[in-house]
């Protein structure tokens, strides 16, 4: 599987039942570990917010000049742009509970 | 078997002041070094001076990555220091990133590297060829992520790329508990260790730079004052590692006239050390304006630091003892420093002093009193300070002039700074205490390869300057003041009574002259006219004998007479004839 720029859902401005979610997953290169985490997002994201949300995949190897924008530091990171505040979430997103916690869809325990 | 020769360590200059002599040449080329301290010791300042340095005097561009401050504070931060960081950041020579890591907005799930930081900086190395690179603090990431474990592998990894770039950089850490940095970054850095230290003893900071480790290259090992102030970083090389400056034969004046007859007629050795001591007001301050006065006679730059008068002052008050400072001020050949002691600590003191004559390359250097500075010092830092001050400015072959303000109660040949023994020439200003009057004598106490004079002179302060004048030393010890007025007027009293008599014997002498050659004169008139008188009576007796001859002889013819009787018979007539006249 290839990690690519990758839009799910249409018609992002529909909003159902919650906000849509604009993602940004930066990788560097395509690791083994990158891969795990665009597979791991996109799973949760269909479970989640199927039909409002947008991933988009920014490759640092093909794009340096973008890690300082966002303050990347750890890869994968991923960027919730929105809805605000902006979180970041660093790792392949194994853990699907801590991901959510992330984006503040599930109360911190 | 040969073994090829081993090659140098190759380093590069941090173009820091000082620090590059000390580490003998800067920091290992191509090799991270750490840079450590606490709290506001000077390492971000450190760490950007030698990315400044490198990108406008050796043409090696530089990327500063700031885990702490932002670009906007950084370019305030060195604006004091005098660098432009936005222009040389326009002139893509330097390259800021500011790495901001919250930790309440990031969340950790699963395994992750660092890569983007690599790709961060790899970037903007690449971006304008950077051959210079400084991570400051890096230790905030631990912080910032929370798993240690791949933090800690992560910067390994981050340390050995740079290397593999070939980049030098220097890494900032924080000082931790017993360790040198919080997060035992050492560790990971290895090849030179660079520790600062602020220091505040006695309510004066003073900061202070130490070569923990530098593998592969001789460092000097103290600990090395240094400045941060608006000229930048400076290390101070605090000793001149060895007694071998070169000397000079040539002598210069002291400025004072009588002074250079003291010394052997010519004045102190140029490049020498001179220590004018004495106590509070006894024209201290006036010998060294008369030698800076003398340098710049010469057409030589002079420097004088002041620690006790305002140059103002100064000018002021030499110019009543008849020295224009101001002249030389005016054509930029001398320069007056003050600073009161408690201003700054020693070492500032000392640095400013090295900074202020690199600067002006004076060949006459006046420090008026290094005593005050024992005020913000023990007498062993004072003296250390000096010793390594005295053994720069003799390198540099700068005359200097010392003066040390002596206490009353103190001995008079003990200085409070125990700077004596590192002079070349020690001139002692004493207070000679006698009938109610305190006057000033002047000696010299010791001057190296000098024949010097060995009697204390009474030393005035006039219109014209310092005067040296004779002391009187009688039987009843040294005179001076209105002592030696006093027994000055009596010895000219007493010349005059000597003179007056011998005018007087001279002139009986010629009255005595005259009286004889007067006498003379009229016995001589008397002798003549006697004589005179006798030898016409002479002549007349004479002629009256003849003709009574005659006349006898006319009568015995007369009368026929034998010649036998013609004696006996004309006696009577004879005394008649006699009678008659």
């Amino acid at each position: 599987m290839e990690v690519t720029e990758e839009r799910l859902g249409s018609s992002p401005g529909v909003v159902q039942d919650g906000e849509s979610q604009v993602l940004r997953l930066y990788i560097a290169g395509q690791t083994p570990r990158s891969i795990a985490a665009f597979a791991n997002l996109k799973k949760i994201c269909e479970e989640h917010f199927a039909g409002r949300y947008r991933i988009e995949v920014i490759d640092l190897v093909q794009n340096p000049q973008l890690a300082a924008g966002d303050q990347i530091l750890a890869v994968p990171t991923l960027v919730r742009r929105l809805p605000e505040p902006v979180r970041k979430i660093i790792g392949d997103l194994s853990n699907a509970e801590r991901v959510l916690v992330g984006l503040d869809v599930r109360p911190a325990r | 078997m040969d073994h090829p020769p081993v090659a140098k360590l190759p380093k590069t200059p941090t173009g820091i002041e000082g620090f590059d002599e000390i580490s003998g040449g800067g920091v290992p080329t191509g090799r991270p070094s750490l840079v450590c301290g606490g709290a506001g010791c000077g390492k971000t300042l450190f760490a950007l001076s030698f990315l400044v340095h490198g990108a406008t005097e050796f043409d090696e561009p530089g990327v500063f990555m700031s885990f702490e401050e932002s670009a906007e504070e950084l370019g305030q931060n060195v604006a004091s220091l005098g660098f432009d960081l936005r222009e040389l950041i326009r002139q893509k020579k330097i390259v800021l990133d500011h790495v901001r890591v919250e930790r309440s907005e990031i969340e950790e799930t699963g395994d992750y590297d660092l890569e983007g930081l690599f790709i961060r900086l790899g970037y903007a190395i690449d971006s304008i060829g950077a051959r210079r690179v400084v991570l400051d603090t890096i230790e905030s990431l631990f912080s910032g992520l929370a798993n240690q474990g791949i933090l800690r592998a992560e910067l390994r990894r981050l340390f050995r790329w740079l290397k593999d770039k070939g980049v030098t950089a220097i890494i900032t850490g924080e000082r931790g508990e017993g360790t040198l940095t919080r997060q035992g970054l050492e560790e990971y850095v290895s090849d030179a260790v660079i520790l600062l230290d602020h220091r505040v003893d006695a309510e004066i900071s003073t900061r202070r730079l130490r070569i923990v480790k530098y593998r592969g290259s001789a460092h000097g090992t103290n600990e090395y004052p240094f400045l941060i102030d608006e000229e930048g970083f400076a290390v101070l090389p605090v000793t001149a590692l060895s007694l071998d400056h070169a000397v000079s034969p040539e002598r210069i004046s002291t400025g004072v006239p009588r002074l250079d007859a003291m010394l052997g007629g010519k004045g102190y050795y140029r490049g020498t050390t001179v220590l004018v001591s004495g106590t509070a007001g006894s024209g201290k301050t006036s010998l060294s304006a008369h030698f800076a006065d003398a340098a710049c006679r010469r057409g030589e730059r002079a420097q004088m630091f002041l620690f006790e008068e305002s140059p103002a002052q100064v000018v002021r008050n030499m110019k009543s003892i008849g020295i224009d400072l101001q002249q030389w001020v005016d054509r930029g050949l001398l320069e007056l420093h003050a600073a009161r002691p408690s201003t700054f600590g020693l070492e500032m003191h000392l640095s400013r002093i090295h900074r202020a004559i690199g600067r002006f390359r004076p060949s006459v250097v006046v420090l008026d009193p290094v005593s005050s500075l024992l005020s913000v010092a023990s007498s062993a830092d004072v003296q250390g300070t000096m010793t390594r001050l005295v053994d720069h400015l003799k390198s540099r072959g700068i005359t200097a002039l010392l003066t040390n303000l002596t206490y009353g109660k103190t001995e008079m040949e003990r200085t409070d700074v125990a700077v004596s023994s590192i002079v070349d020439t020690w001139l002692l200003v004493v207070t000679l205490e006698s009938s109610g009057e305190r006057n000033r004598g002047l000696y010299v106490l010791k001057a190296r390869g000098i024949g010097h004079s060995n009697q204390i002179r009474e030393f005035l302060l006039t219109e014209h300057g310092v005067e040296l004048i004779d002391v009187y030393a009688g039987a009843g010890g040294v005179l001076t003041g209105s002592a030696r007025l006093t027994q000055e007027a009596q010895d000219r009293a007493a010349a005059l009574l000597e003179e007056q008599e011998l005018e007087r014997r001279q002139r009986a002498l010629a009255q005595l002259k005259t009286a004889f050659d007067a006498e003379m004169t009229a016995l001589r008139a008397r002798f003549e006219t006697q004589q005179a008188d006798l030898m016409s009576g002479i002549g007349e007796h004479r002629a009256r004998i003849a003709r009574l001859k005659d006349d006898r002889r006319d009568m015995a013819r007369s009368r026929r007479a034998d010649a036998a009787n013609g004696g006996d018979g004309a006696t009577p007539k004879h005394d008649a004839r006699a009678k008659e006249r």
